[in-house]
């Protein structure tokens, strides 16, 4: 039998592509991604990069607009709001906002989600009937509702928000760690590391998370642009960030008043709001294709 | 040559650049004549379903035919409008698929589907058409056409269902009838049943048949001729009788010489030490009643009694439905069982909860089915190896130097350590799972129809692993499968299995020379190829 093949695929024929390697050979999720780069730097970088401090009113450049248009100038290349705040520093600065709240909630919604998602599924009978029905409590509620209440009881701060949304934003993570989980315990390798004698959070952790990363992490960008979108709703409504904090969607309710004659107002954070949403949804869908097992090698 | 319903002239099929060779099939030709089985048999990526696949213009949009001609009854099926082809296909050519569950549509009654056919190639009315789907039904020799009439495919068996898949493929009385390894998804006593039902319908309907298959069982069971595929090539044709008792061609050889077949010869003599004794273990499954059904208790496992002594390997032989898998997973304690002793030395491996029972675990370990379901594809292979014996306290350095030493037992290099499992063929990938049970150091090892998924020659590989690491370790295996004839060739006692019962037992011997029971001797008469002597083809050298 010695013509039967024993042997192994030659390292080099089989070249293995990284999950780096993989996402960034994606035009989706690269373009995303130095789309959020961008904004992330533009954050971070703030204090250098504002041209004026985003708090400092002055009253006689009120409603500047911006370079484009014909009575613009480059002092404020973005133009000033009502209270003659230099608008380009405003968004600068409201960058740190929303990344912060997208990033927070998504930390804490996703631990409380996953955390249900595993235990539901891996557990099942009891523990999935208590969950489900606390999945349930929650499909229910109306998220921009109950975070109105909560932040109306409260006072709306930054950490009020955070907490809101993310005690309110874990459904997707839990129903849908709940089925992957449910999918892959009845495989053969989760039976054999149980034959083998691993203790459960090990075989938790070292067999079962890292096959259902991929969707964590898929939903994980979903979910953070929601929360961003939910941050605007609400600054917009008055019930998020205070003033004179500068938030994208704050700084939209604040423009609603001069909707007719100076739109820019709106149209600047508004196009803010929508290029850091697009930059994480194009991560998360990339992510998705590059992770997906077929997509191997 | 005249009269042949099919003719396959020097057919090449390309496949895309991607692929690991550059024709799916290449330089193809054969007949197929009336009231003629023609098997073509090859393992896996042979393109024996490429050639099926061909025939009825199924092939997938990537596979281009790039030179050759198919005639069926003088027309060249290739050079054919796809809407001449599909009037064909169902009428003069028709297809049997392997699943017969996919192949069939849930959503309607198997009555229906069949008559679909009638409805679009004939003008029948309602009445005929039904009164045509009753009268098929009877030819394919189902139980009470009427109530399977207006059954959903989910409420009949396995082999009911195949038997409804080959009557739509009757039901216009096809010139040409091409079988996708149809009876591999079955038990063999269903399996038997069909064959027989095709050696008839080759002569009741005059029609020619293609039939794909693995197994040369099989083949020696129906065929007439046989081509012999290896990677797109026919590395021989011939009649059956030629080709199964003089293979030429040194594949042809190796393939017939894997034949699982009873060993030949003395068994070693047995030690007297006992490694692993059941007593009165047993298992019921309770279902819950629902609106419309009342409470029900299966009882899977009725309380079952055996002993295996230290290396011996007993062989659990059952068709599905016979309670071995749940038999298994009581003995792994992956379910609980309701009663009875598993006794390991001399630890009662039934009792205590499962969390208790994690140092024990040591001692029994299992090698599953499905080579590409048992390791978990997000770690590398080193990792999970030596996941086994750390829970059991082993340091990190000493477990990886038990990996490579096992690496080198179950004929891999020491790098297969660092890959992951989709680097792995289906037989390597067993391979690992065999190491990574034995990593533990066990005293019984079960093989849960460990080399059921694998290629007839890789599988005869495993087998021969098992039993070398059996003699030089002194192992002690419980070989749970569905098929006699790879039980006769590795084990030393049989239990055979039916319905959550044992109804026999003894030695490899006394089961295939005398059984005692009725479900036995139904067993091994259903086994195909029972008329066939395999030549003794490794004494001869091969060319």
């Amino acid at each position: 039998m010695t013509s039967l093949n024993l042997a192994l695929p030659q390292p080099g024929t089989v070249r293995r592509k990284g999950f780096i390697g993989r996402a960034l050979a994606n035009p989706v999720f690269l373009f995303g991604a130095v789309l959020l780069g961008l904004i992330v730097a533009m954050a971070a970088l703030a204090p250098l990069l504002a041209p004026y401090n985003p708090l400092a009113q002055n009253m006689l450049t009120r409603t500047v607009s911006p370079f484009w248009m014909s009575d613009g100038n480059w002092a404020h290349p973005l133009g000033t709001d009502g209270l003659g705040r230099d608008y380009l520093s405003r968004i600068i600065y409201g960058a740190r906002i929303s990344l912060l709240i997208g990033v927070f909630t998504v930390i804490c919604s996703g631990i409380i989600g996953t955390v249900m998602g595993v235990l539901a599924g891996y557990f099942g009978g009891k523990i999935d009937l208590v969950i489900n029905f606390l999945i349930m409590t929650r499909l229910t509620l109306p998220v921009v509702m109950v975070a109105l209440a909560v932040v109306a009881l409260f006072g709306g701060s930054l950490i009020v928000v955070v907490l809101v949304l993310g005690l309110l934003l874990w459904d997707r993570f839990a129903v849908v760690m709940r089925s992957a989980v449910m999918q892959i315990r009845n495989q053969e390798y989760i039976q054999a590391a149980q034959s083998m004698g691993y203790s459960t959070p090990k075989l938790l952790f070292k067999e079962l998370l890292p096959n259902i990363f991929d969707r964590l992490a898929v939903i994980a960008t979903f979910e953070m642009a929601h929360a961003i979108l939910l941050e605007a709703s609400l600054s917009f409504l008055g019930l998020g960030v205070q003033p004179p904090t500068p938030s994208w969607g704050l700084m939209v309710a604040e423009g609603r008043q001069y909707l007719l004659f100076d739109s820019w107002l709106i149209l600047i954070p508004g196009a803010a709001i929508c290029v850091l949403v697009l930059a994480i949804n194009m991560i998360g869908d990339g992510l998705r294709d590059a992770l997906a097992p077929e997509n191997r090698n | 040559m005249t009269g042949a319903v099919l003719s396959v002239r020097n057919l090449t099929v390309d496949l895309p650049l991607s692929g690991d060779r550059s024709h799916a099939v290449s330089g193809l030709s054969f007949e197929i004549h009336p009231n003629e089985i023609v098997c073509v048999v090859g393992e896996s990526g042979s393109g024996k379903s490429v050639t099926a696949f061909t025939a009825m213009g199924l092939l997938p949009k990537a596979l281009k035919v790039s030179a050759g001609e198919m005639l069926f009854e003088g027309k060249d099926l290739l050079k054919m409008s796809r809407s001449d082809h599909a009037k064909l296909r169902g009428q003069r050519i028709s297809m049997v698929f392997q699943e017969p569950m996919t192949a069939l549509n849930p959503c309607f009654t198997v009555g229906d589907q069949i008559q679909e056919i009638f409805r679009t190639h004939t003008k029948l009315s309602g009445a005929q058409c039904k009164a045509r789907t009753l009268a098929l039904m009877e030819e394919v020799r189902l139980p009470d056409p009427q109530r399977v009439y207006s059954s959903y495919p989910h409420q009949l068996s396995g082999g009911q269902r195949q038997r409804i898949v080959i009557a739509m493929a009757l039901a216009m009385d096809p010139k040409l009838l091409i079988a996708d390894e149809p009876t591999t998804a079955l038990d063999v006593t269903t399996q038997a049943q069909i064959l027989a039902m095709f050696k008839t319908l080759k002569t009741t309907h005059n029609a020619g048949i293609l039939f794909v298959t693995h197994d040369f069982d099989v083949v020696a069971e129906i065929a007439d001729r046989v081509v012999v595929m290896q990677k797109g090539i026919v590395v021989e044709q011939g009649t059956a009788t030629e080709v199964l008792n003089d293979p030429q061609h040194p594949y042809t050889r190796q393939l017939i010489a894997a034949v699982p077949r009873k060993k030949q010869g003395e068994a070693a003599p047995l030690q007297e030490e006992i490694a692993l004794r059941v007593k009165g273990l047993s298992k019921t499954y309770h279902v819950a009643r629902t609106l419309t059904r009342k409470a029900r208790t299966v009882q899977a496992l009725h309380p079952a009694d055996f002993s295996v002594r230290k290396g011996e390997t007993l062989g659990i032989v059952g068709e599905s439905g016979s309670g071995k898998t749940t038999l298994v997973r009581c003995l792994i304690r992956l379910l609980d069982p309701d009663d009875g002793e598993i006794w390991i030395g001399n630890r009662n491996f039934a009792k205590g909860s499962r969390s208790s029972l994690r140092t024990a675990r040591q001692d029994i370990q299992i090698v599953f089915q499905d080579p590409y379901g048992s390791l978990n594809p997000r770690r590398s292979i080193g990792e999970q190896l030596i996941g086994g014996p750390m829970n059991f306290g082993v340091s990190r350095s000493v477990a990886w130097d038990r990996a490579k030493r096992l690496m080198k037992i179950v004929r891999l290099e020491e790098d297969a350590l660092y890959r992951y499992p989709a680097e792995f063929s289906g037989g390597q990938r067993q391979r690992i799972c065999i190491a990574r049970a034995l990593m533990v150091e066990p005293k019984v090892l079960i093989a849960d129809e460990a080399v059921s998924a694998l290629d007839v020659s890789v599988q005869k590989e495993v087998l021969q692993l098992l039993a070398d690491i059996k003699r030089e370790m002194g192992l002690t295996i419980l070989f749970i499968t569905h098929d006699l004839r790879v039980a006769s060739q590795i084990c030393d006692n049989l239990i055979v299995m039916s319905r959550g019962q044992i109804v026999e037992r003894g030695t490899v011997e006394q089961v295939f020379g005398d059984p005692q029971d009725a479900y036995t001797r139904q067993l091994l008469s259903a086994m195909p190829g029972n008329g066939w002597e395999v030549p003794a083809l490794e004494a001869q050298p091969t060319t």
